[in-house]
C-alpha cells in the first residue's frame, strides 16, 4: 500500500529540484503536443527552447528580445510574490499592468511635442503611481468591506481593458492619423522614449528596474522586519497578529508594491517595446507573472530564473508560429502545463511517498 | 468478574519515530466502567482509536462478546455497538443539533422523529437538548451533550469517552457522573480516559494505565491513592513547585469596568471586566472553555484595543497600544494555542524567537534584523528552559507540545516583564515540562512581576495562585485569595451547573 | 425615451439568457465551496465546455451531444484539479489558477479551426398554450430547454443541499472535516465527487455560450462569465435560490447595457460593457461589509487543505 505522509520539515532537495523538474515533465508533455498536432516534436522544443539563444540565423534578433520579454515579467512577478506569500493574492496584475502604461503613456502625450529630461522620469513616477492606483481598489476593498481581493483584483482586469480600449479609439488617439485607433508612437518622442541603452542587448530601463526591484525585494524578504512580517502573516495569520502585525496594513502594502511594479512594467513597456497604446497593448505579462512567480518559488532570483525562461517560451513561440506555423495558444498551454507539474511535483517537498507492507488483509 | 465485553490483546501501533501502543492487552467488561489512564503522548487516544476504527493496528487482535472486531471504519465500529464521545472535533457549528445527531449515527430516521427522540432521550438521561438550535451558538457543555445524545441514540454497548470533564464545571461533573452511573447500571460499558485522578477514583470499577505506550498496570483505581496512581502514570515521583511567600507590591496591571464584543462570531464579549494585578503576585482565573478565556488573553496582550484608560500598566493607560506597544512598556503575553498564535509552525526557532522579542531584546536595527543575535537568544531560551530539540533551527510544528510550550513561555520571561498574561500554560503538556513551567512563572513572581494565569485546570490554579476569580460567559467574579477555597466554592463561581440541574431533579 | 423603446418581455427573455450561462457555472461552484473547497477554475473549465460543446455539437450536427460533451470536457478538466488538490494537496488558490490559464490556452488551441463557423440550432422548447400568455409567454415561456433545466437544477441543489443525507454528510465535510473525517466519512471522497460536478456545471455554462447565447466559437469568449460566477456564489451567500437571483439580476444589467448601447445611447461602448464587471465588485462589496453578514456563512474548512494526521 502507498501512504501519503508529512514530513518533519519541507525538502530543500525538492524545493529547488522540482522547478527543473517540471521545465523537463513540461518539455516532453509539450513534444507530445506537438506530436499530436502534426508537427516534428524535437523540432518544435529545439524552436522555443534553444534557437532563440544558440540559433545562428535568428539569434542575433532574438538574443535581445530575451531581456525585453523578461524583464516586464520579472518585474511584476517580484510584487506579486511578495503577496502571495502573505497570502495576499493580486491577480488582477494585468489591469495595474495596463493603468501603469495608461497613465505613463499619458503624460507623455501631454507634454508632446515638449523636449526636457525630466519628462521621462515623470512618466516612471506616473507609470507606477497608475498601477499602484488601481491597486488600491481591491486593497481598499479588502480592508473596508472585507471584499476578496482575487475577484475584485481580477474584475478589474478586464475594465481595465475597456478603459484601454476607449483611451486607444478616443482620448489617446493619435490625432495626426484620422481613422486609425492607437496613440502616437512614443519611440518617435525623444523625451518619452524608452530607448536601449546598449545597442543590441534589449537592456532598457525597465531591465535596470527590475534588477533594482529583485535586490529591493530580496533585501526586504531575507534581512528586514517587513519580509519577515509579511512571511508571518501567510504562514500563521493570528501568529502574526500576536507579533504587532496590523493586517490591514500589509494588505496595501502588499497591493501596493506589487501595482506599483506591474504599472512599471506597463509603463516602460509602451514607451519602449510596445510603442503607443493600443487595443491589443496587453498580451498576458500579467497573468504569465503569476506562473513566473510559483515557479521562482516566490523567491527573488528564483523568479529572474523563472522569468528568463517564460520570456524565452515567448520568443519561442513566435519562432514556432513563424516556422512551423505553430498556433499562438501553444504557448499558453505550455505555460500552464509549466504551472500544473510544478504543483504536482510540490507534494514531494511536503510529503513523503511510503510503501508500507500491508500488515493486514 | 462480569464476562468480558471487549478483550483487547496484543495491539501495536507505530507511527514514523514513536511506537503509540506497543503490545497493548487488556478486557472491558459489560456494564463495566472502565478507566484507561496516561499522560499526553503516553497512547490513549491512538488505542480508542483502534476501537473506533479510525486507525488500524499493525498487531494484535480485539475480540467483542467473543466474535473478532477488527472495524475497517468508525460506521462498522457503531454498527457492531461501539460509541464515541470526542474530546474536540465531531460537531458541526453551522449545522442544527439533530443534523449534528444524524451524522453520527448509522440509520438516523427522518429528522421530524429524530427530534423527537433527542428531546426523549435528553430528558430521560438529564441532557436538555433544543435539536433545533445551531450547534454553533451552544455552550461547551451543551455540544457535549450533543455528542452524548447522539451516541445514546444507537443504544451502545461500550460507549468511549475522551476527557469528557475538561469542559465542564465541577457541578456539571457531578451530573454527567449521575448519567454515567445509570447508563452502567443499564449495562452499558464505559471506557472512560482520562489524567484527572480523583475524577477516576470516585467513578470507575477498574482502571488501565498506559506509559509511553505500554501498559504498566490494570488496577481497581478506589483501592489506590491518587498519589500512587500518579506515579504509576508518570513514572517517577513529582514535587510539587516551591514558592517563596512574599508581601505583595503595587498595582501593576489594572482592569476597570471594560466591555470589549469578540472578534469571532461564534466567540464570548467580555463584559464589565475588572481586576488588579499586584506585583510579584500571582492571579488565577478559571472557567470553562469558552467563557472569554481567549478575549480577554487578546485584550490584554493588545491583539484587540480597548478603551486606552480601561486598561493600565503601571498606572500608565495603555488600552490603545497594540501588542508591540505593550511589549514596550513591560507586559507580554503567552496564548493558548501554541501552534499558529503564540508561534508560527513552519518557522525556525530563531524566527519564533524573532516574533514577539524584536523589540525588547533590540534584535534589529532600522527594521534590519541581526540574526546572529537572534539565533543566540533562541539558544538562551533553549539552554535556560530545558528545550528539547536538536538547534534554533528546527521548525516550531517538529517539536512535541511540551518542549515548545517550555520555548514560548521561555521567551516571554527572557523578555524581563513586569506583567505577564498566560492562557493554559500547561495544556497538553507533559507532568514534568508542566512543573518546570509551573516553577518558572512561580520565580518569575517571586522576581517581582505580576502573573495572570487563565487555566481550566483548577488544581493547577490552586497550586500556584494567590488570589482567584472566575469567567462565566465573560463575566469575571469578584477575586478572591486562594487560601481556602473548595473546588465546591470555585464550582460556584464558574457558574455552577447552570440548567443542568434543574433537569436531572424534573427526571428524577 | 431610450428605455421606452424597449420591450418589458423581451428584455425579460433576454436577461433569462443571459444570465444561465453564469448561474450554471455558479451553481455547480457553489456545491464545490459548500464541500469545503475553493476552484478558482470556474473560468477555464467553462471555457473548456465552451470548446468541447461548440466541436461535438459542429461535428455531430446536435447541439445536445455537444451539451453533454461541454459537461463530460469541464468534468476532466475538473478532476486534474480533483488530482491534485485533493490527492496531491496542493494550494487550491494556485492549483485553480493554473486551471484557468491552462484552459484558456487549450481551448484556443483546439477551437483555432472552428473559429467563424455557426453552430447547429438548439430549438425552443415548445409549451404549446404557456407560450401564448401575454407578456409571460414572450418572457418566460419562449425558451430553449436548457434555461429551464437549469432552473431545475438550481431546485435539485436546493433540494439535495437541505434535505438528502448526501448533502447534509457534503455540508458537514466542508464545515468541518476533521470532525467529519473522525465520524468515518470520506473527506475527499465527498470532494471529489464535489468538484467533478462543479466542473460538469462549468462545461455547461460555457457551452451555453458557445451554443446559444452568442452562437460561435472564439478565443477568449467567456470573457470574466467564471469569475462573475465565483462572484457570485459569494453574493449569494452558499444559498441556491440566492444564486438564480443573483444571476437574473446580473443578466438585467447586461441586457440592459447592450440594449443602452443598441439603443446609440451617447456613452462610448466600451464604458457601458465596463458595467457588468463594475456591478459585480459593488454587489462584492455590499455582501461582504460587515453588516450584510453574509461572509459568515461561509464553509467553515473552505479552501483549506485536508490530510488525515491518522
Amino acid at each position: 500500500m502507498i501512504r501519503l505522509e508529512k514530513r518533519k520539515e519541507p525538502s530543500k532537495f525538492w524545493r529547488i529540484a522540482n522547478p527543473f523538474l517540471a521545465v523537463v515533465l513540461t518539455m516532453l508533455a509539450g513534444a507530445v503536443m506537438f506530436a499530436m498536432l502534426g508537427k516534428d516534436p524535437v523540432v518544435a522544443i529545439r524552436l522555443i527552447f534553444f534557437d532563440p539563444i544558440f540559433s545562428e540565423t535568428f539569434g542575433s534578433y532574438s538574443r535581445p528580445q530575451l531581456l525585453i520579454k523578461s524583464a516586464p515579467l520579472i518585474l511584476i512577478a517580484v510584487g506579486l510574490a511578495i503577496g502571495f506569500k502573505a497570502n495576499i493574492w493580486n491577480i488582477g496584475a494585468e489591469g495595474q499592468y495596463i493603468m501603469g502604461a495608461l497613465f505613463g503613456a499619458g503624460v507623455a502625450l501631454a507634454f508632446f511635442p515638449a523636449p526636457g529630461w525630466y519628462i521621462f522620469p515623470l512618466m516612471v513616477a506616473a507609470g507606477a503611481f497608475g498601477g499602484f492606483l488601481w491597486a488600491m481598489i481591491p486593497a481598499i476593498l479588502k480592508t473596508r468591506f472585507n471584499t476578496n481581493e482575487i475577484l475584485v483584483s481580477l474584475l478589474l482586469v478586464y475594465v481595465a481593458e475597456r478603459i484601454l480600449a476607449a483611451m486607444a479609439l478616443g482620448l489617446m488617439r493619435n490625432p495626426d492619423i484620422a481613422g486609425f485607433p492607437g496613440s502616437r508612437d512614443l519611440r518617435r518622442y525623444d523625451a518619452a522614449h524608452n530607448a536601449e541603452l546598449f545597442a543590441n542587448t534589449g537592456i532598457h530601463w525597465g531591465v535596470v528596474a527590475a534588477l533594482i526591484a529583485v535586490i529591493f525585494a530580496y533585501v526586504m524578504m531575507t534581512r528586514h522586519m517587513l519580509g519577515f512580517h509579511v512571511q508571518l502573516a501567510g504562514q500563521a495569520p493570528r501568529a502574526a497578529r500576536f507579533a504587532g502585525v496590523v493586517p490591514a496594513r500589509l494588505v496595501v502594502i502588499c497591493l501596493g508594491i506589487s501595482g506599483a511594479l506591474a504599472g512599471l512594467a506597463g509603463m516602460f513597456e509602451v514607451s519602449g517595446p510596445g510603442g503607443q497604446v493600443r487595443i491589443e497593448f496587453a498580451t498576458g505579462y500579467g497573468f504569465t507573472a503569476i506562473i513566473v512567480a510559483f515557479l521562482g518559488r516566490l523567491n527573488p532570483i528564483g523568479i529572474v530564473l523563472a522569468g528568463l525562461l517564460l520570456g524565452l517560451t515567448y520568443i519561442g513561440g513566435e519562432l514556432g508560429q513563424m516556422m512551423l506555423q505553430l498556433p499562438g495558444a501553444a504557448i499558453q498551454v505550455f505555460q500552464g502545463m509549466l504551472l500544473f507539474f510544478l504543483l504536482a511535483l510540490d507534494f514531494q517537498t511536503n510529503y513523503r511517498l511510503r510503501l508500507t507492507r500491508g500488515a493486514r488483509a | 468478574m462480569r464476562a468480558p465485553l471487549l478483550r483487547l490483546e496484543g495491539l501495536t501501533k507505530a507511527y514514523p519515530g514513536v511506537v503509540a501502543n506497543d503490545d497493548v492487552s487488556f478486557d472491558i467488561g459489560e456494564g463495566q466502567m472502565h478507566a484507561l489512564l496516561g499522560e499526553n503522548g503516553a497512547g490513549k487516544s491512538t488505542l480508542v482509536k483502534m476501537i473506533y476504527g479510525l486507525v488500524k493496528p499493525d498487531k494484535g487482535q480485539m475480540t467483542l462478546r467473543g466474535q473478532p472486531f477488527a472495524p475497517s471504519q468508525p460506521s462498522q465500529a457503531r454498527r457492531s455497538g461501539v460509541a464515541m464521545v470526542f474530546q474536540h472535533f465531531s460537531l458541526f457549528d453551522a449545522l442544527d443539533v439533530a443534523e449534528n445527531v444524524a451524522l453520527g449515527m448509522e440509520n438516523p430516521p427522518p429528522l421530524r422523529d429524530l427530534a423527537r427522540r433527542i428531546r426523549d432521550v435528553s430528558e430521560e438521561y438529564g441532557l436538555p437538548l433544543d435539536p433545533a438550535r445551531l450547534v454553533g451558538e451552544l455552550s461547551a457543555g451543551e455540544r457535549q451533550r450533543v455528542e452524548i445524545v447522539r451516541c445514546l441514540l444507537q443504544d451502545p454497548k461500550l460507549l468511549i469517552m475522551d476527557e469528557p470533564t475538561s469542559v465542564l464545571t465541577p457541578q456539571e461533573v457531578d451530573i454527567l457522573f449521575l448519567t454515567l452511573r445509570k447508563l452502567s447500571a443499564e449495562g452499558t460499558a464505559i471506557l472512560y480516559i482520562s489524567h484527572k485522578l480523583e475524577e477516576i477514583r470516585a467513578l470507575c470499577d477498574e482502571a488501565t494505565i498506559l506509559r509511553g505506550g505500554q501498559k504498566v498496570a490494570t488496577c481497581d483505581p478506589r483501592e489506590k491513592s491518587a498519589r500512587e496512581l500518579a506515579e504509576l502514570m508518570v513514572g517517577q515521583v513529582l514535587t510539587p513547585p516551591e514558592r517563596a511567600d512574599k508581601p505583595k507590591g503595587d498595582v501593576v496591571l489594572q482592569v476597570d469596568n471594560l466591555s470589549l464584543a469578540s472578534n469571532n462570531p461564534f466567540g464570548t464579549s467580555l463584559k464589565n471586566i475588572s481586576f488588579t494585578l499586584r506585583k510579584g503576585e500571582v492571579l488565577g482565573i478559571a472557567g470553562v472553555a469558552g467563557n472569554g478565556q481567549d478575549e480577554l488573553l487578546l485584550m490584554l496582550s493588545g491583539e484587540l484595543l480597548a478603551p486606552s484608560a480601561q486598561v493600565r500598566l503601571k498606572g500608565a493607560p495603555v488600552g490603545h497600544l497594540g501588542p508591540n506597544g505593550r511589549r514596550a512598556l513591560g507586559l507580554v503575553a503567552a496564548p493558548e494555542e501554541r501552534l499558529g498564535h503564540a508561534a508560527a509552525p513552519d518557522m525556525s526557532l530563531t524566527e519564533n524567537a524573532l516574533l514577539s522579542a524584536a523589540r525588547r531584546k533590540m534584535l534589529t536595527k532600522h527594521g534590519f534584523i541581526d540574526w546572529r543575535k537572534t539565533e543566540r537568544f533562541a539558544d538562551d531560551i533553549i539552554g535556560r528552559f530545558d528545550v528539547r530539540t536538536p538547534g534554533p533551527h528546527v521548525l516550531a510544528r517538529a517539536l512535541s507540545g511540551g518542549n515548545l510550550q517550555k520555548f514560548v513561555i521561555g521567551r516571554e520571561i527572557e523578555l524581563d516583564p513586569d506583567v505577564i498574561i498566560v492562557n493554559q500554560p500547561t495544556w497538553g503538556v507533559d507532568a514534568a515540562a508542566a512543573a518546570t513551567i509551573r516553577q518558572a512563572l512561580l520565580d518569575l513572581a517571586a522576581k517581582g512581576a505580576g502573573v495572570l494565569v487563565i487555566s481550566q485546570d483548577l488544581d493547577e490554579l490552586l497550586e500556584i495562585s494567590d488570589r482567584f476569580a472566575a469567567l462565566n460567559e465573560g463575566r469575571l467574579s469578584d477575586t478572591r485569595p486562594a487560601k481556602g477555597l473548595t473546588v465546591e466554592d470555585i464550582g460556584l463561581m464558574m457558574g455552577g451547573a447552570g440548567d443542568m440541574h434543574v433537569a436531572h431533579k424534573a427526571s428524577a | 425615451m431610450i428605455l421606452g423603446s424597449i420591450n418589458p418581455a423581451v428584455l425579460f427573455a433576454a436577461l433569462m439568457v443571459a444570465a444561465t450561462p453564469i448561474l450554471l457555472a455558479a451553481i455547480g461552484e457553489l456545491v464545490v465551496e459548500k464541500a469545503g473547497v475553493l476552484n478558482l477554475g470556474v473560468e477555464g473549465m467553462m471555457i473548456i465546455g465552451a470548446v468541447t460543446g461548440f466541436i461535438i455539437a459542429v461535428n455531430s450536427g446536435s447541439p445536445f451531444l455537444g451539451f453533454i460533451g461541454a459537461a463530460l470536457g469541464g468534468m476532466v478538466l475538473s478532476l486534474l484539479f480533483a488530482l491534485l488538490t485533493q490527492a496531491l494537496m496542493t494550494n487550491q488558490v494556485a492549483s485553480g489558477l493554473a486551471l484557468t490559464l491552462f484552459g484558456l490556452g487549450l481551448s484556443a488551441l483546439i477551437g483555432q479551426k472552428y473559429v467563424g463557423i455557426t453552430p447547429p440550432r438548439t430549438p425552443k422548447l415548445d409549451l404549446g398554450p404557456l407560450s401564448d400568455i401575454p407578456f409571460l409567454g414572450r418572457a418566460v415561456f419562449s425558451h430553449d430547454i436548457m434555461v429551464y433545466l437549469t432552473i431545475a437544477l438550481v431546485g435539485g441543489v436546493w433540494w439535495f443541499l437541505k434535505y438528502s443525507r448526501a448533502g447534509m454528510i457534503l455540508r458537514a465535510v466542508g464545515e468541518n472535516h476533521d470532525a467529519a473525517h473522525a465520524l468515518g466519512y470520506h473527506v475527499k471522497r465527498v470532494r471529489v465527487f464535489a468538484i467533478m460536478f462543479g466542473g460538469a456545471c462549468a462545461g455547461l455554462g460555457g457551452a451555453y455560450l458557445s451554443l446559444i447565447r452568442v452562437p460561435q466559437w472564439t478565443e477568449g469568449m467567456t470573457v470574466g462569465a467564471g469569475w462573475i460566477a465565483l462572484a457570485l456564489v459569494v453574493f449569494a451567500s452558499w444559498r441556491p435560490w440566492r444564486a438564480m437571483a443573483g444571476a437574473y439580476l446580473f443578466g438585467g444589467v447586461v441586457v440592459l447595457q447592450l440594449n443602452l448601447q443598441a439603443a446609440g445611447v451617447r456613452i462610448p461602448v466600451e464604458y457601458l460593457s465596463m458595467s457588468p464587471y463594475l456591478i459585480t465588485i459593488a454587489v462584492l462589496v455590499i455582501i461582504s461589509s460587515g453588516k450584510a453578514r453574509g461572509s459568515l456563512n461561509a464553509p467553515g474548512s473552505l479552501n483549506r487543505p485536508f490530510h488525515a494526521s491518522s
